[in-house]
């Protein structure tokens, strides 16, 4: 199913054009309008015009997370407030918040490429969608309502939180699509069950959205079985637009980037130089038609990599892969670089053990420690130690050959870990490095 | 077959923690017949066998506890030197295998029972089960 099939299949060699002349006019609008811009181009010694091909953005320097806060709030406006019709600010889970400007135009097309995405996975009008998360300043919940609202589906506007209510509705309205973060739907699911005694299975839902945080595809397949849906991967970030950058078809084979509007870059994070077609690296995006706050080459420490080859469901824009980590999530122990998601995936490897865990960093003696929290599950107890203290070698092992360090794994009890009902918080360093 | 249940929860090793748990069955005036507690390193396991089963699960598991029930045999046991002894040998003569046990003293000074867990319950029942001991039954001491 397409919401706008002709751009969606659009040949190649003519998205290439369309984003060309879009960029030309965003570097220039952008260079016009924003201090910041200017004097960045000034220093690298380059004008608007020397953009003459799509490669030649790679002379163009980098916008940061950093930079956006130093001219917080409005220092990277690109239009009177007056032009500005609604305000976002990003979650401001790794420090000072980042604001966007969206203005009337920028909404539209924040509708557009939301109809895109959900229509993607399947909904229509006929659908009702229960939209749980957050509604406010993040962008998370009035993303997915926007594009829910274009397409007609019937909206319940539920936002995050409140969980016993979530399901009341879920099951009293029939809802068919859920949008929320992964871990809340693995936490809905749970709750249901264990508190409720609801089987999420019963309820009337057919797919689900989850994105705004890391997720694994064992975690995919865990909330697909528990619910019995399908579960797709939705990415996009409040720097860019919100939820809405790129988004899974119902082949779930990497995210569309809806490059009419976004141009992705992926570099490599330590030298910033485009990387070839396939490799892992940090995405880099260019807004090619945002007026609010146009965000030229953002680094969005998003570590991916595009796919190639062609997408069985006819969509000729680029796919990337789930987002395998973030370049700031990144832990260095004993120098070896470890991203939580492995752990995660070690941990599900393991039959059984419910993706609840935690990573605490230590320094007992000058050498980096890992320990792993794993709560114990109703499924797999088993009151003989010595089976306990089998799954907990188990799991050690797994770790350990995932990431190549040692690791301490502590089977906790159930529910003792904290539950998030926005962005879980995995890792726990207690290093005092820095 | 006469077996009986024994309550069993996973505990962290923390200050505390048998507390909450033996609160939890107080709080439901649960009368706690045996009770044994394995710790390793930074984890443990609280087994009790209480007069109120059922509910003890429940409550358990209402509380968020990690708890299962988990079968096990009782025999009696005579007051007396080498009375424990005998159980074991008999047991052991059997080549079945305990897994982990506790003692309920039924009447002070005059009868207790050894409860002990095994791998495969059926097969142990069927091996000892015409032995000429006394089994515990939970007829004997449920009270729900």
């Amino acid at each position: 199913m397409f919401w706008n099939k002709e751009i969606e299949t659009i040949p190649e060699e003519k998205l290439k054009d369309i984003q060309l002349e879009r960029l030309k006019k965003v570097v220039q609008y952008a260079y016009e309008r924003v201090p910041y811009y200017r004097k960045k181009f000034e220093e690298a010694g380059i004008k608007p015009e020397d953009i003459k091909t799509l490669e030649d953005i790679k002379y163009i320097p980098f916008t940061s997370k950093a930079d956006l806060r130093e001219v917080y709030p409005f220092g990277m406006f690109a239009v009177p407030l007056s032009e500005i019709v609604e305000i976002h600010s990003s979650s401001g889970t790794t420090g000072k918040p980042v604001v966007m400007g969206y203005t009337r135009e920028d909404i539209e097309v924040w509708k557009e490429v939301m109809a895109r995405s959900l229509t993607m996975m399947g909904v229509t009008k006929e659908d009702i969608i229960q939209i749980a998360y957050g509604y406010g300043v993040f962008t998370g919940g009035l993303g997915f309502h926007y594009g829910a609202l274009t397409i007609g589906a019937t909206i319940v506007p539920s936002s995050a939180g409140n969980t016993r209510r979530q399901i009341e509705l879920m099951r009293d309205f029939g809802t068919t699509v859920l949008a929320c973060t992964p871990s809340y739907a693995l936490y809905l699911a749970e709750y249901a069950k264990d508190e409720m005694g609801i089987d999420p299975r019963t309820l009337k839902l057919k797919a689900g959205s989850f994105g705004a945080e890391m997720w694994t595809e064992e975690m995919r397949r865990e909330i697909e079985k528990r619910f019995g849906i399908k579960a797709y991967n939705v990415y996009g970030l409040t720097e860019i637009i919100g939820p809405g950058v790129a988004h899974e078809c119902e082949a779930q084979e990497g995210l569309h980037i809806w490059e009419d509007h976004f141009l992705p870059e992926i570099i490599d994070p330590e030298t910033g130089e485009p990387l070839p077609e396939g490799e892992r690296g940090e995405l880099v995006l260019t807004t090619l038609t945002k007026k609010g706050v146009p965000m030229i080459r953002f680094r969005t420490r998003d570590i991916t990599a595009f796919i190639s080859g062609k997408c069985s469901c006819g969509r000729t824009s680029r796919r990337i892969e789930r987002i395998r980590g973030r370049t700031d999530d990144m832990i260095k122990v004993r120098g070896v670089m470890i991203f939580p998601y492995q752990i995660e995936k070690a941990i599900l490897e393991v039959q059984g053990v419910e993706p609840h865990y935690q990573i605490i960093l230590t320094r007992p003696h000058y050498l980096d420690e890992i320990e792993i929290q794993v709560e114990m599950s109703k499924e797999i107890f088993s009151d003989e130690v010595r089976k306990i203290e089998e799954l907990k070698k188990r799991l050690e092992k797994r770790i350990e050959e995932t990431i190549g360090v040692r690791v301490k794994v502590t089977l906790v009890e159930s529910k003792s870990l904290p539950r998030s009902e926005g962005k879980a918080k995995r890792v726990i360093d207690k290093r005092g490095l820095k | 077959m006469d077996y009986v249940e024994i309550i069993s929860i996973f505990a962290e090793n923390k200050p505390g923690k048998l507390e909450k748990i033996t609160e939890v069955l107080a709080k439901e005036n649960i009368n706690i017949l045996g009770f044994s507690i394995i710790s390793v390193k930074d984890f443990g396991v609280i087994k009790f066998l209480v007069d109120m089963p059922e509910k003890a699960y429940q409550k358990f598991k209402e509380k968020g506890f990690t708890v299962a029930k988990i079968p096990a045999i009782g025999i009696e046991l005579e007051d007396r030197p080498g009375g424990l002894y005998e159980v074991v040998k008999l047991i052991s003569s059997k080549g079945v295998n305990i897994e982990s046990a506790l003692v309920y003293v039924a009447e002070t000074r005059k009868k207790a029972y050894f409860v002990f867990e095994v791998d495969e319950l059926e097969k142990a029942w069927e091996l000892l089960k015409n032995e000429k001991v006394k089994f515990l039954k939970s007829s004997n001491f449920v009270n729900e």
